[in-house]
């Protein structure tokens, strides 16, 4: 498959479909087989010269779901390069030494200046063929981002970039502090484009040297509902934190539409009556009343320490952003002491500072900061005896790692027998359960435990706990 | 059954309709072409405000068609998606009639025609000349009504059972819109071509801008485009979209202002923000005095 590029107009183009078709369910993306035939009528109706008619012509056929399209571009890419070799526009009298860092760098200057699309991607694609080789092994060569992204760093261009924006010959006043904040932005925004220029051609070098099927299993990333709580980036988190409202809407209407059935509630002659003098007082339309519906009390009890950390603040989001759902939400969050976070989850306060102010504010740490399930279980059930009562369902978050510690299965016993249902969720994958000081099947002889390793997981939990 | 392939490239989309006023972006164009050459309903998503039901209207005017809109909500029925029987015209026919006419004329007239009430995909279906059918806000509707969209969409035919089976002459050009309010189903998503707006690329906006406000200096305007875009990256409750940037600029025109300093931005930040968190935190992150 080193070849890729002959392959994509003519004879081979239906097979080559037909394995893009797989890699894209590799990577779970879901594709059809009736959205298969949709692609392969798009090959034949689009303009094949033009390389972005294709790419966004299969996308309409095959990616029904936006936060699939990154994924799909970049297998795109990794099937269907752009070309071969290296593009017309690098300068081959560039070899990577000083001078020519200094040279590419000014080069991104101007480019991120003017913020041209086309400036950014001759920048990426020389400072690629400049900089980013590396041989690996006789007669074979590799390609690596990272080590463009450190040599052209444009992070340390900005200083030099916000002075040529808000220069303003006109004038002597100073730019004011939000004309700095909006180049700021507009700045950062450019470098990100500058990165994935990098990375696409990057990613186009590496199919060249090493054939589709190599790249596709090592470079295509995770759906961003599939990325584990544990491994996550600081941009996945950003990503997550993105996802979580669009996804609680989303359960919110789906339980919303579960309720909603008209005919189970009782007649509702009122209106039935009044309906049926348009129909001479044959009452041909039937109204019914609405049946209440049982929202239960929710307590989330989350393990905070290091790990664990991101998982429990993606959940409290969550079910922060799910309260309607719930007919009262309390939080309390631990790590060895035990404290109420419910106040830092209130409507108006924003996301990532209620992370950072829970850290600070709330006495979740009182002695040396590592998790200690059986002190926090026994703090809870001393501070907080009412908390827990015959209507509220209890989710406990945490990987159950108890640093050998006491893991208060007393405790845990009587806060599970009073609820009226609990969970606990375990971010960690089945497998590792048990393992060292992991005393995960302990706990779950006690309440149920999921494994809840990202996003979809949690999603379908939710939708699980809350009544049909 | 013919269908309307209305464009002949994906330039020509572009072209035709940004004669109308809008700047349509790789993928909608791309999209929007392929709609037409094979013939599948086109789902449009997007954040509110980026232009979804605009893109609709634009091909409406771009390729001379009628726009049929069905506007899709919270509890809307076949009866108001596509037909229903005026009752009330019926009763009142039979009790004209008196007794002088058989049961069986009258059962006869009663349901033809004339007592139909057309509802928008009906409407849609029975139009000879090119049609646009637009189905606004797809994900307002209960699933019960996609499944009727599905049914329709996939035959482009209605059968009403005193009348028959009304098939389309001309297939209509159609384009769903959804919020992602709740998830349409696996099988709508597959039977339509799908298409993400998204917020447009700063340089992509500014032509927007211009396009549609003309008389707005570029220097003000390309200050605007750059003042959302920060405010986006600021994760607000509800993100500023090219509706409230083309807001934005109508005020600050209408107030005669011809640049944007913190003052001002200070005075009109309520046309971009739309809630009062929003509107103090983007005080605060532009360090607005």
């Amino acid at each position: 498959m080193a070849d890729v590029g002959a392959h994509q107009v003519g004879e081979g183009l239906f097979g080559l479909l037909v394995q893009f078709a797989r890699a894209l369910r590799n990577s779970g993306i879901p594709v059809s087989a009736s959205e298969e035939i949709d692609a392969t009528a798009v090959t034949a109706a689009v303009d094949l010269t033009q390389r972005w008619q294709l790419r966004e012509g299969l996308a309409a056929a095959m990616v029904k779901n936006p936060q699939h399209r990154r994924t799909f571009d970049v297998i795109f890419d990794i099937w269907f390069p752009s070309a071969s070799g290296a593009p017309s526009t690098v300068d081959r009298q560039l070899r990577g030494d000083e001078s020519d860092v200094d040279e590419l760098r000014r080069r991104l200057t101007e480019a991120l200046l003017r913020g041209d699309e086309d400036d950014l991607r001759r920048v990426a694609e020389q400072a690629v063929a400049s900089l980013g080789r590396q041989s690996a092994g006789p007669g074979r060569q590799s390609w690596f981002s990272y080590r463009v992204m450190r040599q052209m760093s444009p992070e340390t261009l900005i200083s030099t970039l916000l002075a040529d924006m808000l220069r303003r010959p006109d004038t002597d006043e100073p730019p004011s502090a939000m004309d700095e904040m909006v180049a700021r932005a507009t700045i950062s925004d450019r470098t990100a484009r500058f990165r994935r220029q990098v990375e696409a051609e990057t990613r186009r070098r590496l199919v060249e040297e090493r054939g589709a099927d190599t790249v596709a299993r090592h470079a295509v990333p995770a759906l961003a509902d599939q990325v584990d709580f544990l491994r996550a980036t600081r941009d996945d988190l950003a990503e997550l934190r993105r996802t979580v409202q669009p996804l609680a809407r989303r359960l919110a209407a789906r339980l919303a539409i579960r309720r909603r059935h008209p005919r189970r509630g009782r007649l509702d002659i009122r209106r039935t009556v009044r309906a049926s003098l348009a129909t001479g007082g044959a009452p041909v339309v039937t109204h019914f009343r609405p049946r209440r519906p049982h929202k239960p009390e929710l307590v989330v009890l989350c393990d905070v320490s290091g790990s664990t950390a991101s998982f429990a603040h993606f959940t409290l989001l969550l079910t922060r952003a799910l309260r309607e759902q719930f007919a009262k939400l309390r939080a309390f969050a631990f790590v060895d002491g035990c404290d109420e976070i419910t106040r830092f989850l209130g409507p108006d306060i924003e996301l990532p500072d209620a992370v950072s102010r829970l850290m600070s504010e709330a006495r979740v740490v009182q002695f040396d900061g590592h998790s200690d399930y059986g002190r926090a279980f026994e703090t809870f059930e001393d501070n907080w005896p009412d908390a827990v009562g015959p209507n509220t369902s209890l989710l406990i978050l945490g990987d159950a790692r108890t640093n050998f510690r006491d893991p208060g299965l007393a405790s845990l016993k009587n806060l599970v027998s009073s609820a009226r249902q609990a969970f606990w969720l375990n971010p960690e994958p089945r497998r590792h359960w048990d393992s060292g000081d992991s005393v995960a099947g302990q706990y779950a002889e006690v309440l149920p435990m999921v494994e809840c390793r990202n996003a979809s997981q949690l999603a379908h939990f939710v939708q699980q706990l809350l009544p049909h | 059954m013919s269908r309307t392939p209305q464009f002949s490239s994906v330039q020509e989309v572009r072209d035709r309709l940004s004669s109308t006023g809008y700047l349509p972006d790789d993928a909608t164009a791309t999209s929007v072409f392929l709609a037409g050459q094979l013939g599948k309903p086109l789902l449009v998503e997007g954040p509110a405000g980026v232009g979804k039901t605009e893109l609709a209207k634009a091909v409406a005017a771009a390729t001379g068609s009628q726009l049929v809109r069905l506007q899709c909500y919270e509890g809307i029925d076949e009866a108001r998606a596509l037909y229903e029987w005026n009752y009330r015209k019926q009763l009142l026919r039979i009790q004209a009639a008196g007794d002088e006419r058989s049961w069986d004329s009258t059962h006869d007239e009663i349901f033809s025609a004339e007592f139909l009430l057309e509802r928008p995909l009906l409407a849609a279906i029975r139009r000879t000349e090119p049609t646009v059918l637009l189905v606004d806000e797809t994900d307002k509707a209960d699933v019960e009504v996609e499944a009727l969209l599905l049914e329709v969409l996939s035959e482009f035919q209605v059968t009403v059972p005193e009348l028959g089976t009304i098939a389309a002459s001309t297939r209509p050009f159609v384009v769903l819109t959804s919020n992602a309010t709740r998830e349409l189903s696996e099988a709508l998503r597959r039977r339509c071509l799908y298409v993400h707006i998204g917020y447009p690329s700063a340089e992509r906006e500014l032509e927007i801008v211009l396009a549609r406000v003309p008389q707005a200096p570029a220097d003000l305007a390309e200050q605007i485009v750059r003042t959302v875009h920060a405010l986006r990256e600021m994760e607000l409750k509800k993100s500023p979209s090219i509706a409230e940037t083309l807001d934005w600029v109508h005020t600050l025109l209408a107030l005669g202002l011809d640049t944007l300093d913190s003052a001002t931005v200070r005075a009109t930040l309520g046309t971009v923000t739309k809630h009062a968190s929003d509107a103090e935190k983007a005080a605060r992150m532009l360090k607005l005095g």
